[in-house]
């Protein structure tokens, strides 16, 4: 300000203080035109589409292939208000590290194992349910490979038997998930539970998963499960 | 029984399908009803929209009362309001300082969808700063809040120790950015110290940081307001040309000295009309001087940022296994065994992997150059507001600094006379 003082007392005596003034509004328009644009571009800013949808097929800009697109290229061509997205883990990638367990932000993982009855086997003998080389096959403790015990087994019909998870006592560990998938139909899977889960803005478990099997999904489609679940 | 199972797998291990109908669903005979695979929704948009026109009312509100109303009692009420809402009901997330990394991960990545809440959470502070001052940081961000009903016995900090710890935010707002642009992670939430105590529960170190800040918070007020929040930052920017600004007094400053030791943030700016005594040419020098000097601490400071590139490309995934598996470091190798574990089974070439590491890793670098020229910026900036003397004839609020709390109103006597508790 020292530099321009001169200046200043030639003219009113408050003419610096207009000055800065002018400066300031200068400067306040120049931002909020900037927060304009940037309303603008969230708000009507289509960035892929599949072909025949909103911009017919346009990739993003330096989006090689549409069918690997991360998010799923229609959920960018959405408008605003339904760019939610939730995490959820892809079972398909899943290694079953047992991560999930341990590093959700909640003291109960978020992450459960989900029973996809229709693609169950209904063994006596369940991979899932027993230890390997259990003594007997009852629900007795010691034979249960669950380290909390969360899988209720329940016979139907000689010889099936039904097996429910528990969500309560569920810690995510996914031990049954390796072994169901290992050696049985591979009915089990791990998914995170949208009604426990918080959507942290990013995902603790997605930062240490060592398969990169989280990813942020369409909030509508939360679910990465195969057979055809859909949300009611 | 155990030779059975173990027979068993030896059988399975031959199936080259994985999973899938190994064995056939049973066709029961009696009527047995296959339970239903539940799927618990997420949170629903209609809510996710509310918490948005909750913080236009909350910030318009806050306007009001700071402005308008001058009222402490009422941003406080609001305070409170604001801490349960978004704190302990929304447990923390999302949050404006937190929406800092979404937009950025928006502006830098094609295949990122922003949502409604995290722009608005962005944008709309910065508006309302811009019009108003920071009237986001007195009663609506949880944080701030937070920490304000921890403000008791609040101490003067040094001025030019708190001056040096203001450039933190700047550091850490760079830091923010250059990771989440670079595909590293979202440091700022991860290291938020308050929103484990919102959730409950959350990693013990950063649990204990919170509780640390909060328990300084008594004496020095808003710690992490003041000289680490990133969003701070933009705000404190927004601020200093806002159209309108909440003032110590309702009328014309009497300096009576009063409101001195009513901020505990040291956001009021004393007068120093007469002060100034060095001559007019000495400081023109200086400035000159340090303007001649701006470029260098720009160019110096990118150039050490860019040398950071090896520490800052450690934080990456991928990064990190390439390295690891290069050194052969068997203790480290042993840490990434589900990661290695992945790769080996995607069937990817190691040298694929290196070359990917080393595209980030010059990310790394040219971001590191950005980082490192942003910072030498800031240091240049802060040396030239350091050395440049306005003269002041009155009290009046630090426009980048002031949180709007209201705290001061009321230590002003025209303010008293205006509310009739003092009369003449």
């Amino acid at each position: 300000m020292e530099l321009f003082e001169k200046k200043g007392k030639d003219g009113k005596k408050n003419k610096p203080q207009s000055r800065r003034d002018f400066i300031r509004s200068v400067m306040r328009g120049v931002f909020l035109a900037v927060f304009g644009i940037f309303s603008g571009a969230v708000l009507l800013g289509r960035r892929c589409s599949r072909a025949g949808g909103a911009d017919n097929g346009r990739a993003c800009t330096g989006c090689p292939d549409l069918s690997k697109c991360k998010l799923g290229y229609d959920s960018l061509a959405r408008p605003v208000s339904k760019r939610r997205t939730v995490w959820q883990l892809d079972p398909a990638k899943c290694i079953q590290c047992g991560r999930c367990a341990t590093n959700c932000v909640l003291e109960s993982s978020a992450v459960k194992c989900v029973h996809r009855f229709e693609m169950c086997g209904y063994c006596k003998l369940c991979f899932g349910f027993f230890q390997p080389g259990a003594g007997s096959l009852t629900s007795a403790a010691e034979n249960q490979l669950c380290p909390t015990g969360a899988i209720r087994r329940r016979f139907v019909d000689e010889p099936y038997y039904e097996y429910t998870i528990d969500e309560s006592l569920c810690i995510g560990c996914g031990k049954c998930v390796k072994t169901c998938g290992a050696f049985g139909n591979g009915s089990l899977v791990l998914q995170v539970r949208h009604d426990r889960c918080v959507n942290c803005n990013e995902c603790s478990i997605a930062r240490n998963c060592p398969a990169g099997a989280y990813s942020r999904v369409p909030a509508d489609q939360p679910y990465l499960i195969k057979s055809a679940l859909k949300v009611s | 029984m155990r030779i059975l199972a173990v027979i068993f797998c030896l059988v399975m291990s031959t199936l080259t399908v994985f999973g899938e109908n190994r064995f056939p669903r049973p066709q029961f005979e009696k009527g047995y009803s296959m339970p239903e695979t539940a799927v618990p929704v997420p949170r629903s948009a209609l809510l996710e929209s509310l918490d948005v026109a909750v913080l236009v009312l909350a910030l318009s509100l806050a306007a009001w009362l700071v402005l308008r109303k001058r009222s402490r009692r009422g941003v406080f009420l609001l305070t409170i309001f604001s801490l349960i809402y978004f704190g302990f009901w929304r447990k923390g997330c999302i949050c404006s300082i937190g929406a800092i990394q979404n937009v950025t991960l928006w502006l830098v990545d094609n295949q990122y969808a922003l949502p409604l809440s995290a722009a608005a959470f962005f944008v709309l502070p910065l508006v309302f700063a811009l019009m108003f001052g920071r009237v986001f940081c007195a009663a609506v961000c949880p944080l701030g809040t937070l920490q304000d009903a921890m403000v008791l016995f609040p101490v003067k900090v040094p001025s030019p120790v708190a001056r040096a710890l203001s450039l933190v935010p700047y550091i850490y707002l760079g830091l923010g950015v250059l990771f989440t642009a670079t595909g590293a992670a979202f440091v700022i939430c991860r290291l938020d110290p308050f929103v484990p105590l919102f959730r409950m529960s959350g990693e013990l170190p950063i649990l204990m940081t919170g509780v640390v800040l909060l328990l300084l918070g008594i004496f020095v007020a808003r710690p992490y307001c003041r000289f680490l929040c990133p969003f701070s930052v933009l705000l404190n920017w927004m601020s200093r040309f806002s159209k309108w600004h909440a003032t110590i007094t309702p009328d014309e400053c009497v300096k009576c000295r009063l409101c001195e030791k009513a901020c505990p943030f040291d956001a009021i700016l004393v007068p120093n009309a007469g002060q100034v005594s060095e001559p007019r040419v000495t400081g023109s020098r200086r400035l000159v001087l340090l303007l001649v000097l701006l470029p260098f601490l720009v160019i110096g400071g990118g150039w050490a940022g860019s040398r950071l590139d090896v520490v800052f490309a450690r934080e990456n995934a991928t990064v990190r296994l390439a390295d690891t598996i290069r050194l052969q470091d068997q203790s480290a190798l042993n840490e990434l065994a589900f990661e290695r574990e992945t790769f080996e089974g995607s069937g990817k070439k190691i040298e694929e992997l290196y070359k990917q590491a080393g595209i980030l890793r010059s990310r790394f670098r040219t971001g590191g150059w950005i980082f490192g020229g942003f910072t030498g910026m800031v240091f240049g900036f802060f040396l030239i507001g350091g050395s440049v003397k306005r003269t002041r004839e009155f009290y009046e609020p630090d426009r980048g600094a002031c949180l709007s709390c209201a705290r001061c109103f009321m230590s002003c006597p025209k303010e008293r006379q205006r509310n009739k508790i003092i009369t003449n």
